[in-house]
């Protein structure tokens, strides 16, 4: 299992070594409701810490989607253009959204499990 | 769970996908114990409310329901309601958002001898809709009940006041229960309809519901400002019943014709056209999103759009703008969605011709 990071923001960052997996986090999903679209980049692209990579339209907003690293863009997961639900059904697994080569250091304000779960609880 | 007009209620049980197809495949249960209900007694009450609403009370018997607006002087929606006339009086439901500021509106034009009794927190009001609501109802004697009619029966063992009404373009009821009760009848019509495809459905299943059925959401389609002619509601308005609040404004628009009036826009997949968003052809404002969702049933997304009243017809092609850029839509004809209610009021409505 890779070690998974979080921001506050709601996405997910899972790191193995310079490969860096993206998504949105169980409680991200729950609080959208049913996604049915994602507007997402290509792959090859250079993002930022923080920079907005994309959308995420549920039934009931659109949300913007920030990159928790910087890296660039080595693949975008082809199955969310037919099937969105995989954000809702499975987000920490098939509901992955980009897959990153990291160019920098990691950012030092991503929260591990207990402080992730701690700003969840402060939404609530 | 979401704010909904002051009562915290769920967005969804589980998916707001799964409860929608419930609705349009065999049936959904909604708590909408929100919505406003005010019993109207006293010798007047008839006269009253004729004077209040914009359809013609007085046609109503014991039993039956009616769809109507309640208007400003000068035409613009103050609410839209079902008026309920039975043997104690009348029963009006209105929206949430709108209860308070309803029973103020109410009691400011209703005479000494009429009397306006807020009971929304006495009663509560679950909504079984679906084409196999009535098979799947533990209740008896409802198959010969017509739309917009009600009758009294128990549901599960408790008294209950049902009515062949609704929000969701299916058929099915809405049935009154003492609030201290309506638990035990929540989970019995839960339990008898058991795997038989019915699921709790929460406030985003109803939302694209009625909006498949281009049944309008008061504070979103309509409101003060939105006269009956341009929400598409003239049907509800009687011109010639006699006087009522906003008469002579709706006179005038009707003779006039309409500035603005509701369109039904089709979308592209991804494209969720979202309140207040703008609607325009060739560069050319025409007006603005009031409605807008993706419909899991047709598989795209539809929307509401109050428009200049000579502009779009079906079959057109206009530009609406979603997340920052113009999308592309199409005028379509309303209802988006033609459920089990309307095949229900259509052979109804044969038997009787």
């Amino acid at each position: 299992m890779a070690d998974r990071r979080y921001t506050k923001t709601h996405e997910w960052v899972a790191l193995d070594g310079k490969h860096a997996t993206i998504g949105i986090t169980d409680f991200a999903q729950s609080q959208l409701g049913d996604v049915v679209f994602l507007e997402l980049p290509k792959p090859g692209r250079k993002l930022d810490i923080g920079e907005t990579f994309g959308v995420v339209e549920s039934v009931k907003a659109a949300s913007d989607l920030y990159s928790p690293v910087a890296g660039r863009i080595s693949e975008v997961n082809d199955k969310l253009a037919s099937k969105p639900e995989l954000i809702n059904s499975d987000p920490f697994g098939d509901g992955w959204i980009l897959k990153l080569e990291l160019t920098g250091d990691l950012p030092s304000d991503l929260l591990d499990e207990d402080a992730y779960k701690k700003v969840t609880e402060a939404n609530h | 769970m979401v704010d909904f007009g002051g009562w915290e209620m769920p967005q969804q049980y589980t998916s707001i996908r799964d409860e929608h197809f419930a609705v349009r495949k065999a049936a959904g249960l909604f708590d909408v114990s929100h919505m406003g209900r005010f019993r109207i007694t006293g010798p007047s009450t008839t006269a009253f409310l004729q004077r209040l609403v914009t359809n013609d009370v007085s046609r109503l018997e014991q039993g039956q329901a009616q769809y109507n607006l309640m208007c400003n002087e000068s035409g613009g929606i103050v609410d839209d309601l079902v008026v309920y006339c039975s043997e104690e009086g009348f029963l009006a439901v209105v929206n949430a958002s709108n209860r308070e500021k309803d029973l103020d509106w109410m009691r400011s034009h209703a005479p000494a001898d009429v009397n306006i009794e807020d009971r929304t927190f006495e009663l509560a009001l679950v909504a079984f809709q679906g084409p196999e609501a009535e098979r799947l109802l533990p209740s008896q004697g409802l198959h010969d009940l017509p739309y917009f009619g009600f009758r009294t029966r128990s549901v599960a063992g408790v008294p209950a006041v049902i009515s062949r009404t609704g929000y969701t373009g299916e058929d099915g009821f809405e049935i009154m229960v003492g609030s201290e009760r309506v638990g035990q009848v929540w989970d019995a019509i839960l339990e008898n309809g058991a795997n038989r495809g019915i699921l709790p459905a929460g406030l985003g299943a109803r939302d694209a519901a009625r909006l498949e059925a281009a049944l309008r959401l008061w504070g979103n389609d309509m409101d003060e400002t939105v006269n009956a002619y341009e929400a598409g509601l003239g049907w509800t308005v009687k011109l010639d019943k006699g006087e009522f609040v906003g008469r002579e404004a709706l006179q005038k628009v009707k003779s006039e014709g309409p500035r603005r009036k509701l369109v039904g826009l089709k979308m592209q997949p991804g494209d969720i056209a979202r309140h207040g968003a703008a609607v325009s052809t060739g560069g050319r404002h025409l007006g603005v999103i009031t409605s807008g969702t993706h419909s899991f049933f047709l598989g795209y997304p539809v929307a509401l759009a109050m428009v200049e009243a000579r502009s779009l017809s079906v079959g057109d092609r206009a530009v609406v703008e979603v997340r920052g850029r113009e999308a592309p839509a199409e005028v379509v004809k309303l209802p988006f969605y033609r459920g089990s209610a309307h095949s229900f009021t259509e052979k109804k409505e044969s038997r009787n011709g």
